[in-house]
């Protein structure tokens, strides 16, 4: 076995044990944490397939940025079994059926898809030069349009938070009136 | 040409490496052999790296205050942090009772080993690196944002409110700041047109850029040295620590050489975001040259690129540290005001400002 191969294994261990460990852990903090490792341990994936740049932004993106904000936002409202509300029979049923859909669609995409095998050695497809190239080349469009996407969610998480501070300020005036 | 050329850094690391190859036949050892030996060396040079700063912190502290510093343990009280160590490896690395033991062991480690892998892009000398990646700013940067995940771990697992304020704080201050240090970074980026640290370098041998580029440069190393101290949560910016609201922040509960982790981290990541700005900005190894003095150019030639580095990085480091004695701290609303409504404008701007230098060619 090589250094490669090695690396390979340990690296899907990792990520196949992780991501159990997310669904599986009780306490949320630790799921997050858990799914932090196996986002690691995909990059660590894309360091093997010569795709440095995809490794890195899928480590600043989402470990670095988006799993920060989940954990700030888990560990400021300190869920756990006592405070969080039991869900009804109903919506666990909803919640089994719409994952198993999902499960579905995941499968018969996976069934159909032709595997490719990698040539590791010669790829260099993730280099950031390439990458940018295929981007704004051959994607430009969908590419622009998501990248409006995000300029719309963000307008909105503004508008939503400048609503909520409008909201509070006058239910604070209030309060001092009736005071 | 001269004797420190012969005996320079990367000589000594590429002897190494063909003896090693010589020796052992199997190519994977030897890569793994290589990469041990560069782990141990860069733990060798980190630990008096953080005695020294940490004994440089005193002193300039001391400077700036009018006062002596400490003067008693050693020749001008340069063992004084070797007590402090002793100190705290004989302390009690106490774990409070209602933690999460396991995260609040864990975190940090956690924090030590981020700073210490961001070393591994850093151009010590000429061709002397641990990995000369081809997005070697982008790692700095990423791998730096991911000490934010050790500092909210150890804010959350010690069951304290101060340690969870102090976390909290100190998260919405990194994530805020890290979009700053991004953009001055691709600034330099952009001028060069290459992530890779050698490549940078290597691109300001006429010159280092923080002169070529004018006044737009300039400005992006001011908002990099600004936006770096805060995201190493340093004075003024010290929010997630600060001791007179939250007695140590997120740190509170750690004791023994558990505090000291942090403390180390604190320096690694100081000495760090000084070497970088000393290689995006004023040109890492490489010496310095003025246009055609040619016999100025030769003396300055014959430093070795690693004295080049080292003064650079340590100027920087000597700039942050009296950063901490000159302004007062920063309130929590202060701090985002300053980040979001100036900062980040300025250097979006400062970003386009760039662009269009480097698409014209108006930089030296």
């Amino acid at each position: 076995m090589e250094l490669y191969d090695i690396l390979f294994w340990v690296l899907s261990a990792i990520a196949v044990s992780c991501a159990l460990g997310v669904i599986l852990s009780r306490n949320p903090v630790n799921s997050v944490l858990f799914l932090i490792l196996t986002f690691f341990a995909i990059s660590g994936h894309y360091v093997l397939m010569n795709a440095q740049f995809l490794a890195i932004v899928n480590i600043i993106v989402y470990a670095g940025a988006i799993m920060v904000l989940f954990l700030f936002v888990i560990m400021l409202m300190n869920l756990n079994a006592d405070v969080e509300p039991q869900k009804g029979q109903l919506v666990q049923l909803a919640g089994v059926i719409s994952g198993g859909i999902l499960f579905l669609v995941v499968l018969a995409s996976i069934k159909t898809a032709k595997a490719e095998i990698m040539d590791k050695t010669s790829t260099d497809i993730g280099l950031i030069s390439n990458l940018g190239k295929v981007l704004f080349k051959e994607y430009v469009l969908p590419f622009e349009i998501s990248s409006v996407l995000f300029l719309s969610a963000m307008i909105g998480a503004i508008v939503i938070g400048k609503k909520e501070e409008v909201k509070t300020s006058a239910t604070a005036k209030m309060e001092h009136v009736s005071e | 040409m001269s004797l420190f050329l012969e005996i320079s850094f990367s000589a000594m690391a590429n002897g190494l490496h063909n003896w090693l190859a010589g020796s052992i036949s199997n190519a994977t050892l030897v890569s793994v052999t290589e990469m041990a030996i560069a782990g141990v060396s860069l733990l060798l040079f980190l630990v008096p790296l953080c005695f020294f700063l940490g004994y440089m912190e005193r002193k300039v502290a001391a400077f700036m205050q009018i006062r002596l510093g400490p003067n008693r343990v050693g020749p001008k009280g340069t063992l004084q942090i070797v007590a402090d160590t002793v100190k705290l490896l004989f302390k009690e690395g106490l774990t409070p009772n209602a933690s999460d033991k396991f995260l609040f062991n864990l975190a940090p480690i956690i924090v030590v080993v981020t700073s210490m892998l961001a070393m591994a892009p850093i151009a010590f000398a000429k061709n002397f690196q641990i990995w000369d990646i081809n997005i070697g700013v982008l790692y700095v940067s990423a791998i730096s944002s991911l000490a934010v995940i050790g500092i909210l771990m150890a804010g959350w697992s010690s069951y304290n409110k101060y340690s969870l304020l102090g976390a909290m704080r100190s998260g919405a201050q990194i994530v805020s700041y890290e979009l700053s240090v991004g953009l001055s970074l691709i600034s330099i980026v952009i001028l060069t047109g290459s992530l890779r640290m050698s490549d940078i370098v290597a691109s300001q041998a006429d010159g280092w850029w923080i002169i070529k580029g004018h006044i737009p440069v300039i400005i992006s190393f001011v908002i990099f040295l600004i936006a770096s101290t805060a995201e190493i949560n340093r004075a003024p910016f010290d929010l997630a620590e600060a001791e007179q609201e939250l007695t140590a922040g997120f740190h509170t509960e750690y004791s023994g050489m558990k505090f000291a982790m942090f403390l180390l981290a604190e320096y690694i990541n100081l000495f760090i975001v000084s070497a970088i700005a000393a290689t995006l900005f004023l040109g890492g190894w490489m010496p310095f040259h003025l246009g055609n003095w040619s016999f100025f150019n030769n003396v300055m030639d014959y430093i070795p690129g690693s004295l080049w580095f080292m003064g650079k990085t340590f100027l920087i480091i000597f700039i942050i540290m009296q950063f901490r004695w000159t302004f007062p701290r920063l309130r929590v609303d202060q701090l985002l005001t300053l980040e979001w409504k100036y900062l980040l404008p300025i250097s979006m701007v400062n970003v386009i400002i760039v662009t269009m230098m480097a698409i014209f060619g108006w930089h030296l």
